[in-house]
């Protein structure tokens, strides 16, 4: 394996120079809607769908400025200005991996961002949600863009606050002000991980920034006992913001959001800021066959499979697409644990995977548009006919993520299950299984909402949406269609990539018609006939059925939430209780007690303040007959 | 037979002085030859202009670093480091103060008549106003100056008195509440007498001991006679009683709440911040050049009424009801608050600046954020005049967001919270005082940390009062009837901008003060 090229320092202008500018967009753009507020009503989300836009036009320009500079230059640092003088300098690095992210957070943010105006039209806080995705967009670019581990952290943190704030948007339900705090409250443990994990980077490198870390583990290789503390902390912060088990809870909980946000911040970008994290860290701290790459491997092998299980049994259609988004990232870990090769596929994963997602999540959200919000797919059926535009689209996505034949999804998932299955028997093979249950819930979800019988509400009059949100699907699904073949199809990506996270020993070469490639898809057709089977040919009782523990073990999302609650919460209640008790008796009894009594002399002493004259003068000259005594008697002792 | 001598004044060091009382008197000329309709016109700028030139010649002399090194005019007056610092502080409080007099509103229209007759209504409805409050404000600002700058007992008492009588009057002249306010004048009247009588029979009975009332004569008296002369203790104890009635320390602090609470807030915030500030400056000329050989006597005694004062103002206030009396009783804490620097002071290491700076600091921090404070009281008014209970504040945090968070803030500067002034003005006179008692190593070493273990004390106990008010005034209901916020003048509005600039910018910035109280007290009292 090589490694990445050296970071060039940028010196000239150009855009990549002006890469800042990515990001200072939608922070103005969230800037001036939060400040001026109410006065932007009218004209807020035009301005935050510019902003973002404008962004984009940066990215590209950026892109092209940069697949322009020969291979080796291809890793440019941007430095901005000192941050933490004599330890952190805030820059930017513009390589092919950053810029990847950067294309498609702002490119499908943009989209997103249109589709929302038309999806949030009857909303009268329009403005502050706009206000709250440009926030995020410009977080999430900190995110990718910065060339070290505390700009990352900034973004990160941020990207957190914006996704807090979008879970919570409808703040007034408590499901969504509770699935917030949650989603806060487990990522406080993944950022914790990654911040100590910073804390174990600097005192064993004494540096933060990227290009700086290469040099020091190249002239002092370190032993593996720091390494592997630092990829297994850097793991549990990826598995925080990437909800991977075991802290995965607060996904499918944050679904509480509007559905724009579901789309863009938890299953097109945010939540990849994990896989993120593993490849540029990849070259330092996650060498292949290490403990912590195995560990990576792993965490993204079961939540790839849990993510799925959880994904058949919802009823919801967000759920649903909740779960897949758990499974699809796990399979993105489960790539990204198999050095350059898999990095690759990893990354190609995340960006075709942000596509098909984001047009599956848009298209429901097109569905509960026109259904009054319902999102029980029990109560869908037939829809193809009232909206056949979101069923085209949707449709496509649907093939894509199944990984249909020449769809984005199969050149990708094929890549990353054939490089695990070369690294390790066991996780490939679950992997080919994952794909077999995401061919049955996919199918499922299809065919409950768009075949099959009307189980319409007798309020529900399915209807088409705007063009405003139907042209984004439509985008999305193009790229849905055909974005895996371009990129995987003669190694485009993984060469454009090499600059940045090293280059393997063997290029990867796609196969079509490889031993696992053959079975992935015989299981999938397994699924989705078994899904036809039961949810397309058979009537769909619009009462959700009791079901076997199975489904019940999948519904209660495999009793995640049950186990942190018996494990964390109770005993962490309990904890409280005891603290407020011994508080309440103990301190607040003491401090209660001693209040009591000052303000008790306070109430005596006030009565001396007799308001006469006569009584005062009375108590000078006792002070001074004490003065004087006093004096008198300490000259003499 | 001596020839009379035309005595030497130094008309140049104490033209700042000269220059406030000069103005003073052309105020009465003022009174008693200009028509009443143009009284006010003139009284104005004049009053402002003086004190304002009085400020510009104490930094020339601050610049020009032609900081005397004797007394001047015969031995009379010290116009030393501290001194000047003192006056600066004084003319810029009473600069504020007399914006906040000039607000319409807060005297009577005639003092004489009798309140709610008919002679009263008359004299408001002709629209007369008693302009004297100018020259009288004038002489009275004239007196704190030279209270803390006198070098002999006698000039001292002239200051006292010329700073004393004329807030008597001042007092009696709200145009709210009159019997309140005329109750305040009497008994301010008759207390500041007696401490006063008490003041003089002390100054006899040191002359008695010394044969001299200048300081530098008492002190040279001390350093060869006897300590243990109850002429010279008495004679002391009855100085200090005098003394620390103006500062308001127990058990000489009685009046403040009442004197307070009916004085015009206006005249209030003057007493409250110039009047302590002239009167602290005169207690540590006393007790420092005077009496220093005499420490070991007082020291005690002193650390005994440090300790009362502090606990009496911070225990009271407590349970008070009427925002002017707890901010009265909040002063009286803050006077326990600087004995203990004065008591830092005292130390024998005379060449140990380091204590008195803490005190100047702290001076200035307080008494500017005091200013701003009874201000925002000036603002807030129900129908009959100010919104003066505790209850009536309810609230106010919801309807003016922006007056009432001012107020929480110079309340919290009160308290000493950090990034406040207030907190780096505790800090720096705790620090002092507990270095100095490091510094001796022997028993008074062990007092001065338990003194200041009772400062931090006794500031817990007033933060309780003062958060109060703030949770008072956000986290309750509005009353439905309740105060109007009056519309600042532009004087007012100034008052409460300087005060606010002066409590955050030295809370986040403390270091240029703290260097001109340095400087200031570099050079110590002269002797």
């Amino acid at each position: 394996m090589e490694s990445p090229v050296e970071i060039v320092q940028h010196t000239t202008g150009g855009m990549i120079g002006a890469s800042w500018l990515m990001i200072a967009f939608p922070l103005l753009g969230a800037a001036i809607l939060l400040v001026l507020g109410r006065m932007t009503n009218r004209w807020g989300h035009l301005l935050g769908v510019a902003m973002s836009l404008a962004s984009f036009v940066v990215a590209v320009l950026a892109f092209l400025e940069l697949i322009g500079l020969p291979a080796e230059q291809r890793r440019q640092a941007v430095h901005l200005y000192e941050f933490i003088p004599g330890m952190v300098d805030m820059g930017l690095l513009v390589d092919p991996l950053s810029i990847s992210f950067c294309l498609l957070i702002t490119g499908v943010g943009s989209l997103i961002h249109i589709y929302s105006i038309g999806y949030m039209s009857h909303d009268p806080d329009r403005r502050r949600f706009f206000s709250y995705l440009n926030l995020f967009v410009s977080a999430m670019l900190l995110l990718v863009l910065a060339d070290n581990y505390v700009g990352l952290f900034i973004g990160w943190e941020g990207v957190g606050l914006a996704s807090y704030l979008l879970i919570g948007f409808w703040y007034f339900k408590p499901s969504a002000a509770v699935a917030a705090k949650k989603a806060f409250v487990v990522n406080r443990v993944g950022d914790l991980g990654l911040l100590v994990g910073m804390f174990v980077i600097i005192t064993t490198f004494h540096t933060l920034t990227f290009s700086d870390l290469g040099k020091a583990i190249a002239a002092n290789p370190p032993s593996g006992g720091a390494v592997t503390a630092i990829g297994l902390l850097l793991l549990l912060g990826a598995c925080g913001k990437s909800a991977q088990l075991p802290l995965q809870s607060w996904l499918l909980d944050a679904m509480e959001g509007p559905t724009p946000v579901s789309a863009l911040i938890h299953a097109a970008t945010m939540v990849t800021a994990g896989v993120y994290l593993v490849v540029r860290s990849g070259a330092f701290f996650f060498p292949e066959g290490s403990p912590q790459a195995l560990a990576v491997a792993i965490v993204g092998a079961a939540t790839l499979l849990a993510g799925a299980i959880i994904g058949t049994a919802k009823d919801d259609i967000k759920k649903g697409l909740a779960g897949s988004t758990m499974s699809q990232i796990g399979y993105m870990m489960l790539g990204a644990a198999f050095g350059p090769v898999g990095y690759t596929f990893a990354i190609g994963h995340l960006i075709t995977h942000g596509f098909f997602k984001a047009d599956l999540f848009l298209g429901a959200g097109s569905v509960m548009h026109g259904m009054n919000d319902e999102v029980d797919m029990r109560k869908y059926g037939g829809l193809r006919k009232a909206m056949p535009i979101t069923f085209a689209t949707f449709f496509i996505g649907y093939l894509a993520i199944i990984g249909f034949p020449m769809l984005s999804g199969y050149f990708t998932k094929d890549g990353i299950i054939e490089t695990a299955i070369e690294h390790n028997q066991v996780l490939g093979w679950l992997a080919v299984l994952g794909a077999g249950v995401t061919g049955f819930y996919m199918s499922r979800m299809v065919f409950m909402t768009f075949f099959g019988q009307k189980r319409w509400a007798d309020d529900a009059h399915p209807h088409e949406s705007p063009l405003v949100m139907t042209v984004p699907l439509m985008v999305l699904s193009l790229g849905a269609l055909v974005l895996g073949a371009y990129l995987v199809l003669s190694n485009r990506l993984y060469e454009f990539l090499t600059p940045a996270v090293g280059a393997a020993e063997e290029a990867p070469h796609f196969a079509f018609t490889s031993v696992p490639g053959l079975a992935t898809l015989a299981l999938v057709a397994i699924g989705a006939a078994f899904a036809w089977y039961k949810y397309g040919r058979a009537e769909v009782p619009s009462v959700q059925p009791r079901g076997s523990f199975l489904t019940t073990f999948a519904r209660r999302d495999l009793y995640g939430d049950a186990l942190n609650e018996s494990l964390f919460m109770r005993p962490g209640q309990w904890l409280t209780r005891i603290a407020v008790y011994f508080d309440n008796r103990g301190v607040d009894g003491l401090v209660n007690g001693l209040a009591a009594g000052i303000g008790g002399s306070s109430g005596r002493l006030r009565r001396l303040q007799t308001g006469f004259a006569r009584t005062y003068a009375l108590s000078i000259l006792f002070g001074a007959a004490l003065l004087a005594g006093a004096l008198l008697l300490v000259g003499n002792i | 037979m001596n020839n009379a001598v035309a005595p030497t004044i130094e008309y140049g060091t104490l033209a700042p002085m000269l220059l406030v009382f000069g103005a003073a008197v052309i105020g009465v000329l003022v009174e008693a030859f200009a028509p009443h309709y143009v009284r006010k016109a003139i009284h104005v700028p004049l009053t402002l202009l003086s004190l304002a030139g009085a400020f510009a010649l104490v930094i020339v002399q601050i610049v020009q670093g032609a900081v005397p090194t004797a007394p001047v005019a015969m031995g009379a007056v010290a116009v030393d480091g501290p001194a000047l610092f003192i006056w600066g502080v004084i003319l810029v409080l009473s600069f504020v103060c007399v914006l906040l007099i000039n607000d319409e509103g807060h005297f009577v229209a005639s003092a004489a008549a009798v309140p709610g007759s008919a002679d009263e209504e008359e004299a408001e409805a002709a629209g007369v106003t008693h302009t004297e409050v100018y020259p009288l404000a004038l002489f009275a600002v004239g007196g704190m100056l030279l209270f803390p700058a006198s070098h002999d007992l006698l000039t001292m008492f002239v200051g006292l008195e010329v700073m004393s009588l004329p807030l008597y009057l001042l007092c009696g002249l709200a145009r709210r509440r009159r019997l309140l306010s005329q109750e305040a004048s009497m008994k301010y009247f008759l207390l500041g007498a007696f401490s006063s009588a008490f003041f003089l029979y002390g100054t006899a009975m040191i002359y008695g001991y010394a044969g001299t009332v200048s300081f530098t004569g008492i002190n040279e008296s001390l350093a060869t006679g006897s300590l243990l002369d109850p002429l010279l203790l008495i004679g002391f104890a009855l100085l200090g009683v005098g003394l620390l009635f103006k500062i308001g320390a127990a058990p000489f602090q009685a009046w403040k709440p009442d004197v307070y609470q009916g004085a015009p807030t206006p005249v209030t915030a003057l007493m409250a911040s110039g009047t302590l500030v002239a009167a602290v400056g005169a207690l540590l000329r006393v007790f420092w050049v005077a009496l220093g050989n005499l420490d070991w006597n007082w020291r005690p005694v002193i650390w005994a009424v440090a300790a009362l004062t502090m606990l009496v103002g911070a225990i009271v206030a407590i349970t008070q009801t009427d925002i002017k009396r707890m901010l009265a009783y909040s002063s009286i804490a803050h006077a326990g608050f600087l004995l203990i620097g004065v008591l830092a002071t005292f130390d024998k290491a005379q060449e140990n600046a380091k204590s008195l700076s803490a005190i100047l600091f702290y001076l200035l921090v307080y008494s500017i954020t005091t200013v701003g404070a009874f201000a925002v009281v000036t603002m807030v008014r129900d129908p009959g005049g100010e919104a003066g209970h505790l209850s009536r504040w309810a609230g106010l945090g919801k309807r003016s967001p922006l007056l009432a968070g001012v107020f929480a803030f110079f309340l919290l500067a009160f308290a000493g919270i950090p990034l406040t002034s207030g907190f780096f003005g505790k800090y720096a006179v705790f620090a002092a005082a507990l270095s100095s008692g490091a510094e001796r190593g022997d028993s008074l070493g062990g007092w001065m940390t338990g003194l200041v273990v009772l400062g931090v004390v006794a500031s817990a106990v007033a933060a309780f009062f003062y958060v109060r008010v703030i949770v008072l005034m956000f986290f309750s209901e509005p009353a439905a009837d309740g105060p109007s916020i009056a519309v600042p003048s532009m004087g007012t509005v100034a008052v409460i901008a300087v005060s606010l600039l002066v409590t955050v910018g030295v809370g986040l910035f403390p270091q240029p003060m703290l260097d001109l109280a340095n400087q200031a007290a570099s050079s110590l009292f002269v002797r």
